[in-house]
């Protein structure tokens, strides 16, 4: 087995066997559901029927109900569609690209995040469906014979490049997800006494019984898909950020924009599964599973990212300036001290400022400032999205084409609907499903638990005194 | 006609079940199967199981993607009806490449994930509405059982071995009979 060092952080606390973890993970799902878990479903299926009835008049009638105007063309609908494509990055960068790197404390939290991933992912193909105007001929985007459309499909677009990675990312995501969570139904199966629910996880379980050869097989399947989702999900946000790139505005034509995004994501979406995180560990009691300790790890993902973020807005300044293009000063200077200046300074002070908070280790060891703060970057990085489409685009080349924007009740709707939506689904999930990897838990009991810890330092200290002597 | 025992050997921990493995075949009896609540490391080696080929298959899977992407652009955007757009160049495959690049990755990544995905449920029968494959519903909670078919001399001695280092349960499933070999 593995071994690791005593003086490490336990990364499970308390007495535990794996008894004990199967039971305080499943714990939630087979107790009763809280009074709580009600009160938040109604509110987040009422925002949900919002949405639902603002996505139903904009498919009625048309895009024109939207603030949207001809000079700002991308507005609410690309900037969400970022926000939540950004935000579904941190479930995949824990689950894959942590596991290439043994972070053994992603286990806490990868189950969740992957969830937090595809919902989110789900949120942002409803914006990018819907903003193409007219959702019902949708398929022209995929490879079809020119008798569907017009012509084939515009390999050279990037927005192209985009249907294909979204849709890998989503499918990918699903799969990988869906892999990990199959040894976890087959242990809900096999305790379940009511025989409608075991049936369901029974389906659900896919007939898993841990056969030797299946988990041999399920590691492998594992290591690659995470070798796989990793250049995948820089990719995706890679891709994303060609929207805007490959484009000749001011402020859009960058090079800096793909490693921008991809940090920019993952700075938004850590800060996204703290959000949710820090709630369903006080909710379902999980707190010896998911310790301050990894709290505090995420918080130090959320610092470096944060700090890229940072540096890259000071970049972006800094080439307007040496560029010595003049178009491309305007846009920056527009950004910081133009009519949406404030947006400029929100994103700013969200973004750049907030997260250096957490040098402080109280503070990066709070759960009340790590709630507020990560509230707080996920509104620093909606106005990120905000300030690169709307400022910019109000703004552009030719004066007489300047205008302004303002949102209608359709866009707040659709925007309210989605984070509703995503409310209803993440409740969904965290009230079924498990929301902490069982199987993968249990491997770490003996290195990372704190009980084990305890006795390999008495038994560290007795080969020392034997030493001594 | 050579009769054989069913057996289960139930552990509570991962160790006396690798070493009761390790022991066995030691002593020549071929180990079955083994149920687990999580992947125990070395076990497949310790049971003698051949590596796993899925990483390869995967790979395969990749590359069919890459060409499928590359065939497909090819025939789109340079054959069947080529068209000059934004002045990007489109009459030879490998001067319009660069654009084809986001793509071809995708459709690589997709083949390669879903359809090992897809080998995997297949090879191991992983299907919904399957009968559940573990004998004993405590091996996917804390339990690790092996299971064997011995004769009953070999019985005898596994359980021995298994006792020793620390079995929790041992017991005859029942019995089947093989038509001896000429």
């Amino acid at each position: 087995m593995h071994a690791e060092s005593e003086i490490r952080t336990p990364l499970i606390l308390g007495d535990k066997n794996y008894k004990q973890i199967t039971d305080d993970i499943i714990a939630p799902i087979e107790g009763k559901t809280s009074k709580w878990w009600y009160f938040l479903f109604t509110i987040a299926l009422l925002a949900a029927l919002w949405g639902i009835a603002s996505f139903t008049y904009t498919i009625g009638e048309g895009i024109g109900t939207w603030g949207s105007n001809n000079s700002v063309d991308w507005a609410w609908d690309i900037t969400n569609f970022v926000w939540w494509i950004g935000i579904g990055h941190a479930g995949t960068l824990i689950s894959a690209v942590l596991l290439l790197f043994r972070q053994k404390w992603r286990m806490a939290i990868s189950r969740a995040a992957e969830a937090m991933t595809i919902f989110a992912v789900i949120n942002a193909g409803l914006y990018v469906s819907l903003h193409t105007g007219r959702p019902w001929v949708d398929y022209w985007l995929f490879p079809l014979p020119n008798q569907f459309g017009s012509l084939w499909p515009n390999f050279n677009s990037p927005l192209l490049w985009d249907v294909f990675a979204v849709s890998t990312y989503m499918t990918v995501s699903i799969v990988f997800w869906y892999m990990g969570l199959i040894p976890d139904f087959a242990t809900i199966r096999d305790r379940m006494v009511h025989k409608g629910w075991k049936k369901f996880y029974s389906i659900l379980s896919f007939g898993w019984g841990g056969r030797a050869k299946h988990w041999q097989r399920f590691e492998e399947v594992s290591l690659v898909l995470a070798g796989l989702s990793t250049p995948l999900v820089f990719s995706v946000h890679s891709i994303v950020s060609f929207d805007f790139a490959t484009s000749i505005l001011p402020g859009w034509h960058t090079t800096i924009f793909p490693p921008y995004f991809v940090s920019g994501a993952v700075f938004s979406g850590f800060a996204m599964v703290l959000t949710l995180m820090l709630v369903v560990r006080k909710a379902y009691k999980l707190e010896e599973y998911l310790t301050i300790k990894h709290i505090e790890y995420m918080n130090i993902l959320i610092i470096v990212t944060g700090s890229i973020v940072g540096v890259a807005y000071l970049t972006e300044l800094f080439m307007a300036w040496y560029s010595g293009v003049e178009f491309e000063q305007y846009t920056f200077l527009n950004r910081a001290t133009g009519p949406m200046a404030w947006s400029y300074w929100a994103m700013m002070t969200c973004n750049v400022i907030s997260p250096q908070l957490f040098w402080i280790k109280k503070i990066r060891t709070s759960i009340l400032a790590t709630f507020i703060l990560s509230i707080v970057v996920n509104i620093g990085m909606w106005f990120e999205r905000f300030v690169i489409i709307v400022p910019t685009l109000c703004r552009t080349f030719l004066p007489s084409s300047w205008a302004t924007y303002t949102p209608t009740f359709v866009d707040i709707g659709m925007f309210i609907g989605t984070i509703g939506f995503f409310g209803v689904l993440f409740l969904l999930f965290s009230r079924y499903f498990p929301v902490i990897a069982i199987a993968e838990t249990k491997t770490i009991l003996k290195t990372s638990g704190e009980n084990f810890k305890k006795i390999a330092a008495a038994q560290h200290k007795d080969h020392h005194k034997v030493e001594q002597h | 006609m050579l009769k054989k025992n069913k057996i289960h050997i139930l552990f509570g921990d991962e160790e006396p079940l690798l070493k009761t493995v390790i022991e066995l075949r030691k002593a020549g009896i071929r180990i079955k199967d083994a149920f687990t609540p999580f992947p125990v490391h070395g076990l497949d080696a310790a049971m003698g199981l051949p590596r796993t080929r899925i990483a390869i298959a995967s790979f395969i899977y990749g590359i069919t993607g890459t060409s499928l992407a590359t065939l497909m652009m090819w025939y789109m955007m340079i054959h069947d009806w080529p068209n000059d757009i934004g002045g990007k160049p489109n009459w030879a495959y490998y001067y319009n490449m660069p654009s084809f690049i986001p793509i071809t990755f995708e459709s690589t990544v997709f083949c390669a994930a879903h359809l090992m995905v897809f080998t995997y449920l297949m090879a191991s029968w992983l299907l919904p509405g399957v009968r559940p494959k573990n004998p004993d519903p405590r091996t996917t909670d804390d339990k690790f059982m092996l299971y064997l078919e011995l004769t009953e001399e070999q019985t005898k001695l596994a359980e021995s071995i298994a006792k020793k280092i620390g079995a929790e349960e041992f017991e005859i499933k029942g019995e089947f009979y093989l038509e001896p070999k000429y």
